[in-house]
């Protein structure tokens, strides 16, 4: 109980002296230059408390590109310390906390936000909705999510890194082997972010069963909006079994309680049950709407309707259904006994069917298309092997008996890897890419993108290809160094080569996003890619109220029938109508504010404060529940001026296809 | 937040615009989240609810008189809610509120039965650091009575936002959405009353 001033900031290591300074200049840096050019109203009004789904997604996304960067860096420090055999780089503690933080931050602060931010973009925009169902509550998500975040971030300089792995198994996660307040940031930093997005998980499955535009019938719908639609029930299905184990966690750290120690009649191995249960859905639903991002994107530049959409719907049922009853591939070594781990052996197996069925759904796709070879689409492209060599490897992984051998190998590692570079990254990069004109009005520069590409590809096999020889060779993971003797060098130092090529191509991203914003086209046509869905059918950048008409549809690929028909492109003065729209809040970032003070005060145990501040929390629904505030209403000469600057000439689309 | 300003009349008040019929949706697949919330609270228990370590066991604790009392009011606070939608549906303001407020005072007579359980357990030797059991027992009652209480102090909310602004679309709505809530925390007591209560006393 209580803080512990001396070790309030960690001191003593000069990698987290150096990061503390680091934070310190930019945080003074970003208010003096924030200050300086007189830009704190125009950052309130038109991002802090906005609640349009088009700038809360950007935000997602911002977010996301920093913690891929605080993530990469973690796993850059790894590799640099097993580059060489008994290397004094980092220290055992010290590892043990970065390859937690990396974990931690890539699945939930990176993946999940990038993801999510690109179907706040998009999933109203494809619907042909001018919102989501739930406005204010989708900014309450972001700055939930970004409250946990910046909690669990800070722990590294103040109070301690959590040290027990992103899956923080107990016995070593609990009190009695972990007593610092390391793991607490773990506990309650992810609840926080949990919450967000559990309310995301509601609002896209109202939003897209509720505010789909006239025509769109469920099996007409874009294959991303799919794939969010049963990602999002996933979430539902899935987050409130972490958000009981967290609890649980924090009642056994904080109060003493015996759900998951040794003593007192607990029960380690509920922990991973737990938090695989939420775990595994969890990797399905960071997998499923990267599927749908390569099958917007194949289709789009194999100028090709979708091979198989039917048997696409299904696969990705299937694969959401197979999702919730694999868990305990996690842990065969539990020692459930063969009829248990046969029985998950068998789901896990099968969840390669509908996946495979999806793989040549999207290799159908292209025979015959006229393919294009965009930045976008070479991330589609490079995805099919890479992901088939994770996907056939996980097979192997899925053989209870054999897992023994592999269990808690580097091979295991990457294998997971294989799956979630391909399969989130790859698909982020390439929507990232692919939806870049619609988000700002430019595009993103295609050779500096190739550059990337190819740095990123070639240094991610570089980087995870020798993992698979080592796990096989015995190397275990989570360790912090190994011997001369085990030959494990060569092929360790390959990968720490691979890892800095993939950084390379990392900065070259970055490169890309500067040199974008300063010298790209801004004259471009807002349908670049000649594409086939209804984001594409609305200016870019997307006016704030998306779609001065809600288009009509009436097949697949609207958008694309629309532009062969030349139907539905143009607009009328007449059929101009006001519209409303939902007024900014400052209730989100409070919320989000006053749960991180909370949050932060429950990691260090301070009661007293932290119920202190969960008044405000209260204090913000109150306000909340008496806002009556019904928004505000478009005017026609708005729409009418707004409209006339980028349809030049009525119903004209430019075809901008580098 | 009103999307569209649509109104249709021939649909009972709380469904008549867009956005308040996606309000209530919205609400479904929140308690959808909720059911999850609980089941996994049920499983921990289930798992959990013979490990004694020597301590209390639920025949030393359980009082299923009290039990009985505290199970009356909540199903009966959940019937007086029915009433108050009914009301509601009359466009019977005054109706609706002092069937709500009857319905708030039996959910906190159960609080207050469920208070003094608690401390009734205290006084045994059985708190929430005994034992793995009444850790998994403390936590299972306490987040439904946590819902309870959140339910009373929110309905309070909606009872103030009544008497100001009477029965509006939006208004009716929240108190509709309110109904569901303690319906739904009924329910789970019903799953508590027989696994955790009549299971612990035949065990």
């Amino acid at each position: 109980m209580g803080i512990k001033w001396d070790e309030f900031f960690i001191t003593g290591d000069p990698l987290i002296l150096g990061s503390q300074i680091a934070i310190l200049l930019t945080m003074i840096g970003a208010v003096a230059g924030i200050t300086y050019l007189k830009k704190w109203k125009y950052l309130w009004t038109e991002w802090l408390t906005t609640v349009d789904h088009k700038k809360i997604g950007i935000m997602y996304i911002i977010s996301a590109v920093l913690m891929f960067f605080r993530g990469g860096m973690d796993g850059l420090l790894m590799k640099a310390q097993t580059a060489r055999p008994e290397m004094e780089f980092l220290n055992s503690q010290h590892y043990n906390e970065i390859f937690t933080t990396h974990g931690v931050i890539m699945i939930l602060f990176m993946a999940m936000p990038f993801l999510i931010g690109l179907m706040n973009v998009v999933i109203p925009l494809q619907i042909g909705a001018r919102d989501v169902a739930f406005p204010q509550l989708n900014a309450l998500s972001f700055w939930l999510f970004f409250s946990g975040a910046m909690l669990f971030n800070i722990s590294f300089v103040i109070g301690g890194s959590p040290d027990a792995g992103w899956t923080s198994y107990f016995p070593l996660a609990g009190k009695e082997f972990s007593p610092g307040i390391g793991n607490n940031f773990y506990a309650v930093a992810l609840q926080i972010a949990g919450i967000g997005t559990l309310m995301t998980g509601i609002n896209f499955i109202v939003t897209i069963l509720k505010m789909r535009t006239k025509g769109m019938t469920l099996m007409k719908m874009p294959m991303f909006t799919w794939t969010t639609f049963v990602t999002s029930i996933l979430i539902v299905a899935a987050f409130p079994i972490f958000t009981v184990a967290l609890a649980l966690m924090t009642f056994d750290r904080l109060y003493g309680t015996h759900f998951f120690t040794v003593s007192g009649g607990g029960m380690d191995m509920l922990w991973a049950n737990l938090f695989w249960l939420w775990g595994h859905p969890e990797v399905y639903i960071v997998a499923l709407p990267a599927f749908g991002i390569f099958s917007e994107v194949i289709a789009t530049f194999s100028r090709k309707s979708l091979f198989g959409y039917k048997s696409m719907v299904f696969s990705i049922l299937g694969i959401a259904l197979l999702s919730m009853v694999v868990w305990v591939h996690h842990f065969y070594t539990m020692g459930s006994g063969p009829a248990v781990n046969s029985f998950f052996s068998i789901t896990t197996m099968a969840i390669a069917i509908p996946t495979g069925v999806k793989m040549f759904n999207w290799l159908f796709t292209m025979r015959k298309g006229r393919i294009k070879i965009t930045s976008a689409m070479l991330w589609a492209l490079a995805f099919v092997p890479c992901f088939v060599i994770g996907g056939v490897t996980g097979v192997m992984l899925a053989m209870g008996a054999a897992d023994y051998q592999y269990h808690n190998t580097l091979f295991l590692v990457a294998h997971f890897h294989y799956v979630l570079i391909p399969g989130v990254v790859f698909a982020v990069f390439a929507g990232l890419y692919y939806w870049w004109p619609k988000m700002f009005g430019f595009m993103l520069n295609e050779k500096i993108g190739k550059w990337h590409f190819w740095l990123f590809v070639i240094g991610f096999n570089v980087t995870f290809m020798p993992m698979f020889f080592l796990g096989l060779n015995g190397a275990v993971r989570r360790a912090y160094t190994y011997s001369a003797e085990s030959g494990f060098a060569p092929l360790f130092m390959l990968s720490a080569i691979g890892s800095i090529v993939l950084a390379a191509g990392f900065a070259v991203f970055c490169y890309n996003i500067y040199w974008s914003i300063r010298y790209a086209d801004r004259n471009i046509s807002s349908d670049p890619w000649d594409a086939r869905t209804l984001e594409w059918s609305t200016a870019s950048p997307v006016q704030f109220y998306n779609f001065a008409k809600l288009p009509e549809v009436k097949s697949l690929d609207p958008f694309w029938h629309m532009k062969k028909k030349n139907e539905g492109l143009t607009l009328h003065d007449s059929e101009i109508e006001e519209i409303h729209m939902p007024s900014n809040s400052w209730v989100p970032i409070y919320m989000g504010v006053i749960f991180g003070i909370a949050g932060f005060f429950l990691v260090f145990e301070w009661h007293i404060a932290a119920a202190v501040a969960g008044i405000g929390i209260f204090a913000g629904l109150i306000i909340r529940s008496f806002d009556y505030n019904e928004g505000f209403h478009v005017k026609k000469d708005e729409i009418h001026r707004i409209e006339n600057a980028w349809r030049k000439t009525e119903g004209e689309v430019h075809d901008h296809v580098s | 937040m009103i999307m569209s300003a649509k109104v249709d009349t021939s649909l009972p008040l709380e469904y008549q615009t867009e956005q308040d019929r996606m309000n209530i949706l919205g609400f479904w697949v929140f308690l959808g989240a909720e059911i999850v919330l609980f089941a996994t609270l049920f499983g921990v228990y289930g798992v959990l609810y013979e490990r004694f370590a020597g301590g209390p066991t639920h025949k030393d604790i359980f009082v299923i008189k009290d039990v009985m009392i505290q199970t009356v009011l909540l199903l009966t606070s959940s019937f007086t809610m029915g009433i108050a939608i009914f009301e509601m549906r009359r466009h019977n303001l005054k109706g609706l509120i002092t069937w709500l407020v009857i319905t708030l005072a039996l959910g906190a007579g159960f609080l207050f039965m469920e208070i003094n359980e608690f401390i009734h357990y205290a006084h045994e030797g059985a708190t929430m650091q005994t034992s793995a059991f009444l850790s998994s027992l403390f936590v299972l009652l306490g987040t439904h009575g946590a819902h309870v209480t959140l339910g009373i102090g929110w309905a309070t909310m909606v009872i103030i936002q009544l008497l100001k602004r009477g029965l509006t679309p939006t208004t009716a709505r929240k108190t509709f959405i309110i109904g569901l809530y303690w319906h739904f925390l009924d329910v789970v007591w019903i799953f508590i009353f027989t696994f955790v209560y009549l299971k612990g006393l035949v065990a």
